[in-house]
């Protein structure tokens, strides 16, 4: 049974519990994709989290018992089963010392050699539970947890976009320049956010992403070719498993 | 084209329409005006959309030179705002001719004014939006505040303008100590009862911390239970979160699309504007109301622009 509670009056909250975890993520796609179909009139927009969907609304279009029942309505026909599909994206990561300015700390940190920790941090298929605290800025799932390495004690002024890092258990990449303290392991010549392209987001919440090396020649290649807007992000569908 | 020039910027003019919507699920926030109301009375007087592009000027109003005739109206804080050093009134529909200076000066009261110019700003549509991102450098003018030199084109006026006044019974009052109201929770279980009460019973001043994305508020410290933090999720205008230091802080235009600190309470929207004029020093008062009364408050807010779209 989820919660529905008001934040002000333009927007309500759906809670689906309180965990953490892969299913209820599918759980919120999937009640998500539904509510879209649904094209409500009212209805603005949905922020997806870990746990919960903010549904945005206008109360002068939609009067906020009607959208609350649609809501508890919708919770009964949802199951994983809609959502048997999610979509992986391949993210080309150079692992090059040119880029991996922390990566002989982590090595040193975690007693993993560097092709070690290459391996392991390529590896998993990572969940985006969700995107927040900067445009396209995913909080990722699934880091083998071996890699973990604390934050630098000297945080950087300037991190470059497309780094990609590690704070604690959790990896991610930066979608823009900004200071900060993550272990920086690689980066990828992907723009996760690029305001002024034909696509503006490179990921979703629901999406699953798989880190693959490269080298500094083929970053430079698709680091052009994503310049010229001329570079196809690999995206495949897979077979959720539940 | 119609066109304008700024010849003075004033203290922070950025260009915002009633904000880019559709794009939080991507952790984009949705800007805009600050001050919803007076922003649509603004361009409600000169035939525009009500989501056209204005200037919104921060504490010191622009300087504008007009190089073509149309019709403008400003609306929010009173900047002392003349045309060839002649007063003109607020809140109605002017008729400016080409070659004209619009001067503004200081804030008599309120913080933020809305200049609207028929047929609207004409810069590039960034995400379905006009408004000015200024963390992310896009929107608006070149994604920054307005300078000296900058020119901006207007779009195409309605060819149904009439010169109209808005009617004293909805021009706003702007108020130095606000009463201002929201609704409870989504997190007050993260608080003590005492927490709570102090949210309730104090008052509150607008700290030097606050900007378009959030006002830090001083006063008494509110007690959680035990921790701050929530795991994070979505946030609105006006959400107020209490991160450990206990102080809260409310979430304005600018505002991160998720959060991870307990959210006590949200202003209501007929409030915020209220809100977006006040400045460092103000002070505020929370008063706690239902749902229901907080959409009648919204919807006779509205009124005044019944039978427009």
């Amino acid at each position: 049974m989820n919660t529905y509670l008001p934040l002000g009056d333009s927007a309500f909250i759906v809670k689906f519990g309180e965990a953490i975890s892969e299913e209820t993520n599918a759980i919120i796609s999937s009640y998500s994709k539904q509510l879209i179909k649904l094209d409500v009139k009212g209805i603005i927009e949905l922020i997806p989290s870990y746990n919960e969907i903010l549904v945005v609304y206008n109360p002068m279009e939609i009067d906020y018992k009607i959208l609350v029942q649609l809501l508890k309505d919708l919770e009964n026909t949802i199951s994983i089963n809609d959502s048997m599909e999610r979509e992986l994206i391949r993210i080309p990561v150079c692992y090059d010392e040119k880029f991996a300015l922390d990566l002989d700390f982590v090595s040193e940190h975690t007693e993993l050699s560097i092709k070690e920790i290459i391996r392991s941090h390529s590896e998993p298929n990572y969940l985006v539970y969700m995107l927040g605290f900067t445009p396209g800025f995913p909080y990722l799932g699934g880091m083998n947890k071996q890699l973990s390495s604390p934050r630098k004690v000297n945080p950087r002024t300037k991190v470059e976009v497309g780094s990609v890092g590690i704070a604690d258990s959790q990896t991610g990449i930066y979608p823009i320049e900004s200071p900060g303290g993550w272990q920086i392991i690689g980066k990828t010549p992907l723009k996760l956010y690029a305001p002024l392209s034909r696509e503006n987001f490179l990921l979703k919440s629901g999406n699953f992403i798989k880190f693959y090396p490269i080298d500094i020649a083929e970053f430079e290649e698709i680091e052009w070719r994503v310049k010229q807007d001329k570079y196809t992000v690999k995206r495949e569908l897979i077979p959720y498993n539940g | 084209m119609a066109k304008i020039k700024i010849i003075k910027a004033g203290m922070l003019s950025t260009i915002q329409d009633l904000g880019r919507y559709g794009f939080q699920e991507f952790g984009m926030p949705v800007s805009g005006a600050m001050d919803h109301y007076s922003m649509k009375l603004a361009n409600f007087l000169v035939g525009n959309n009500l989501n056209s592009a204005v200037i919104e000027a921060t504490v010191i109003g622009p300087e504008i030179f007009f190089e073509a005739d149309c019709y403008i109206a400003i609306c929010g804080a009173d900047m002392n705002a003349k045309l060839n050093n002649e007063s003109v009134n607020m809140y109605q529909t002017i008729s400016v001719k080409s070659g004209t200076t619009l001067k503004m000066g200081a804030v008599k009261d309120g913080f933020r004014t809305y200049i609207a110019f028929s047929g609207g700003i004409d810069v590039p549509l960034i995400m379905n939006s006009r408004s000015t991102y200024l963390r992310g450098k896009i929107g608006g003018h070149g994604g920054r505040q307005l300078i000296p030199k900058d020119e901006l084109n207007l779009g195409k006026e309605s060819s149904t303008i009439t010169q109209k006044k808005i009617d004293e019974k909805f021009i706003p009052i702007w108020s130095e100590n606000l009463v201002c109201r929201i609704i409870a929770g989504p997190e007050i279980h993260k608080f003590k009862l005492t927490g709570i009460n102090t949210f309730l019973n104090s008052t509150y001043s607008i700290s030097l911390e606050s900007d378009r994305m959030g006002y830090r508020l001083n006063g008494e410290r509110i007690a959680h239970r035990s921790s701050p933090d929530i795991i994070s999720a979505g946030i609105a205008f006006g959400t107020i979160q209490v991160p450990g230091h206990g102080e809260p802080i409310i979430m304005m235009a600018d505002h991160q699309t998720t959060g991870g600190y307990a959210k006590i309470a949200n202003v209501i929207s007929a409030d915020l504007p209220y809100l977006a004029q006040m400045k460092q020093g103000d002070t505020i008062e929370f008063e706690e109301i239902k749902l229901e009364e907080a959409h009648e408050l919204l919807q006779n807010q509205n009124k005044v622009f019944e039978g427009i779209k």
